[in-house]
């Protein structure tokens, strides 16, 4: 270990401990896991990401020492071959450190969480040894994002990525056993699986992108391949618009766009803080990460540029329309961080980063805060219908408690299986669930953009730079503004205003503390977050703060028009959905009041504007029918039918028959070996007829030789 | 001494033998036989001497000893057979034993 670079003032040499400490807290709980109690485990997993969050901090400040100096900090040796010089660096400057706060920060608050939350989950599911495991993953995953972040190269950036891509796919198939409803099947699994495929298009093409880079401008390594960019663009631009193109690709995968986001709202099957701390947080904004870390090369062509932006303005509204349709309250969330992700990379796609990694902390802070609440939420209707269903046995029947559980049992399997996600089993929470109730509202407002929340400054940031350089952006992402703040008006009415629309929202119960400070936390932060890069002259610290990395940018003020237009569409979008869904709340069973005036629109919204179908037609059934058509015609027909049985089996059978049994072996070996016995048999039969019995004959005969043999002696 | 020449000795020789072997061939009395046998013998003998006579060497002198003595063996064996044979058949002529007939 040795700092390639003179600086050495600060705390650099703590850096492995990001992974570091992560991974210890894994292998405790790991190894020694199965002795510990939940809170012990849990403890072990929030220590181990608050001492990362640690490191993190101790980092930043010594980046802050260096005036935002790059410092690389060699942990190990990796690849060496050739020109080829990978190792395993890590990297400190104001861009690194500032994710790896956002990624431990707002990933211990969720371990701290999930304490409270995994410790219930696990015993409605009867599965109360998978607590550890839970944690394991966790830790794991933030070690796979510190690497991803902390990378010094864009391969050591791809293990992480890869990493992370890992712990995705073992969180959202954590129940893989179950549906989210939680009765058996493989939904979950195969949600898994489709997380982890699509995202595999998308590292194919990350792939493809670091061949290219590698091939044209002969490194991996970040600064290296900024330094040689310029020059080839000049020679060969399509190059570098072929690798910012194919990290697009990367980009849309993990960072769920258009036309790869379709992974993401089936990942909330995985438990809600995983929804939250991967699918929302951190692990989705590793591509407006990596687009933000190639600022370099992504400003060398406009073109790409323009195409990203593109991208990430048609995901922005496209996801917030369907937000609009979605009945789950998870689903609804997950939308909405697909079309938060999109203006992210749009941003980052104008060329404006500050303002996309602005909105990639805020977002990070009031997304987690509304994942987490909404996992109260359910976890509050789960415990209503728990404690109902329980009410309702003991006066039926007034039998023990164990019995309870079974009928319980008994009657989910038969009966209407209940949907805690589900808003419309919701309603008038307020009452039950306070805390939860002004945790979401805030979460809310951040996420609709209203003053003075963090939402409301990181979005208008964006919209401003898109409204100077990009007028179509510009407008498409107001109209996804409007769109999220009705969606989420929509939510807040009908989860929390009304009257409960079930027995067990009328049950509900309020979360325990160890979930709900957690909340605070975040809310604090979503309440003060933007105060990171207030638009005045003076404020613009995050953008001064990441300056050092990827070049000093103007810092815009405040334009009042922008912010005020964004913020009148988002009061009237709430104000229509207080129309449509505060003012006469939901009854249990009514449709949804949108459904009558928009007719197949709603339709279409509901459904996700058939995208999922849309690719069973278009890629999945024909990829079915042509590996039904290997399999069955081509291996099964041809191969094992014809090949083996008729071609290589029957030649075998005819040689062996025909060639050897009949011919050679009967005719040939049999027939030598009969002639042999029958040749033998006649000889003696004639010699036979020479030994007389008559001694005198034999003297004969004698005599005979004698003289033969004499008489040849005599006259040869 | 040396009046008869070695032809006649040969000659009368080669007659004893054909005598001796026609007799073996002919007759089916085993005693026959051996007489004939023993003619056969003393046939062979008495060119042995004659040529030793002539070439004026022992060996063939010597040879001859040997010949009696085998003729002698031969005859005691072969006599005890004819007994045993006998004994066994109640018969003896020579046709009659061909139980080894193939």
């Amino acid at each position: 270990m040795h700092l390639s670079e003179s600086v050495s003032t600060g705390f650099f040499f703590l850096a492995p401990w990001l992974v570091f400490a992560p991974i210890t807290g894994l292998l405790i709980n790991a190894i020694f896991g199965k002795y510990f109690s939940e809170k012990v485990v849990g403890t072990v997993a929030s220590l181990a990401s608050g001492a990362a969050f640690v490191v993190s901090v101790l980092l930043a400040y010594s980046v802050s020492l260096n005036h935002g100096e790059v410092v690389r900090w060699q942990f190990a040796e990796w690849i060496h071959v050739g020109t080829l010089q990978l190792d395993w660096t890590f990297r400190m400057d104001s861009l690194s450190t500032t994710m790896m706060l956002v990624v431990s920060g707002v990933g211990t608050l969720i371990h701290i969480y999930a304490i409270g939350y995994m410790h219930e989950d696990v015993r409605f599911k009867h599965e109360e040894g998978r607590f550890t495991r839970f944690f394991i993953f966790l830790n794991l995953f933030i070690a796979a994002m510190m690497i991803l972040v902390s990378g010094d190269s864009y391969m050591m950036l791809f293990v992480g990525w890869e990493g992370v891509g890992l712990c995705s796919f073992l969180l959202i198939g954590f129940w893989y056993e179950f549906d989210t409803l939680g009765r058996s099947s493989w939904a979950n699994s195969n949600a898994a699986k489709k997380a982890f495929i699509t995202n595999r298009v998308g590292d194919f093409g990350f792939l493809i992108a670091g061949f290219l880079m590698f091939w044209y401008l002969g490194s991996f390594q970040f600064d290296e391949v900024f330094k040689a960019a310029p020059a080839i663009a000049e020679s060969a631009p399509w190059v570098i618009v072929a690798i910012t193109l194919f990290m697009l690709v990367g980009v849309a995968g993990k960072s769920a766009q258009i036309p790869l986001y379709i992974w993401l709202p089936d990942a909330m099957a995985g438990p809600t803080p995983v929804s939250a701390l991967i699918h929302a947080a951190t692990m989705v904004t590793a591509g407006v990460y990596l687009v933000t870390r190639s600022a370099a090369i992504y400003t060398l062509v406009p073109q790409a540029q323009y195409i990203v932006a593109m991208v990430g303005a048609g995901t922005a509204l496209f996801a917030a329309t369907i937000a609009v349709g979605q009945y789950d309250i998870k689903k609804v969330l997950a939308y909405s961080t697909i079309s938060q992700l999109g203006f992210m990379v749009a941003a980052v796609g104008m060329g404006a980063y500050v303002a996309g990694m602005f909105h990639l902390i805020t977002h990070a802070f009031f997304k987690a805060l509304l994942f987490l609440s909404a996992g109260s939420v359910i976890l509050g209707l789960e415990r209503g219908h728990h404690a109902h269903a329980h009410h309702a046995a003991h006066d039926d029947h007034g039998k023990g408690k164990k019995k309870e559980e079974k009928n319980h049992g008994h009657e989910e399997e038969h009966g209407e299986v209940f949907d805690p996600g589900d808003m419309r089993n919701m309603g008038g929470l307020r009452k039950t669930m306070p805390v939860t109730f002004w945790l979401y509202m805030i979460g809310t407002l951040a996420l609709a953009g209203i003053f003075p929340f963090a939402g409301f400054w990181s979005k208008d940031e964006i919209l401003l730079d898109a409204s100077l350089h990009f007028p179509s952006v510009y407008w498409q992402l107001t109209i996804a503004a409007f769109f999220t703040a009705f969606y989420m008006g929509r939510q807040i009415w009908m989860v929390f205003f009304g009257e409960a629309r079930s027995d067990a929202a009328k049950h509900a119960e309020e979360s325990p503390k160890v979930m709900t400070v957690p909340l605070m936390v975040l809310a604090v932060l979503s309440v003060v977050g933007g105060a990171l890069n207030l638009p005045f002259e003076g404020f613009h610290n995050l953008g001064h703060w990441l300056g050092h990395t990827i070049g000093e940018v103007e810092g815009l003020p405040l334009n009042l028009q922008v912010a005020g237009i964004s913020t009148a569409l988002a009061l009237l979008a709430i104000l229509i959905s207080w129309f449509l869904y505060g003012r006469n709340p939901l009854k249990a069973g009514q449709i949804d009041p949108l459904k009558k005036p928009l007719g197949f629109v709603f339709t279409g919204m509901e459904n996700k504007w058939f995208v999922d179908e849309g690719y069973f037609a278009v890629i999945i059934n024909p990829f079915k029918k042509i590996s039904a058509f290997l399999a069955d015609v081509i291996d099964w027909r041809f191969w094992h039918d014809f090949v083996h049985d008729t071609v290589i089996l029957g030649t075998y059978n005819w040689l062996s028959e025909i060639a050897l049994n009949k011919y050679a072996d009967q005719k040939g070996i049999d027939a030598f070996a009969n002639w042999l016995g029958t040749a033998t048999q006649s000889v003696s039969a004639t010699l036979r007829k020479l030994q007389n019995g008559f001694v005198r004959s034999y003297a004969l005969s004698v005599l005979l030789g004698v003289v033969l043999i004499l008489g040849y002696l005599i006259f040869k | 001494m040396n009046s008869v020449p070695v032809d006649y000795y040969v000659l009368l020789s080669a007659i004893l033998f054909t005598i001796g072997a026609m007799g073996v061939l002919i007759r089916r009395n085993p005693l026959i036989i051996f007489m004939s046998i023993e003619l056969m013998l003393n046939a062979a003998n008495l060119v042995f001497v004659a040529y030793a006579s002539v070439f004026k060497s022992f060996s063939g002198q010597i040879f001859v000893f040997f010949v009696i003595a085998v003729a002698a063996a031969e005859v005691a064996v072969g006599l005890a057979l004819i007994v045993q044979i006998f004994k066994a058949k109640k018969n003896i002529n020579i046709d009659e034993l061909n139980s080894l007939k193939g």
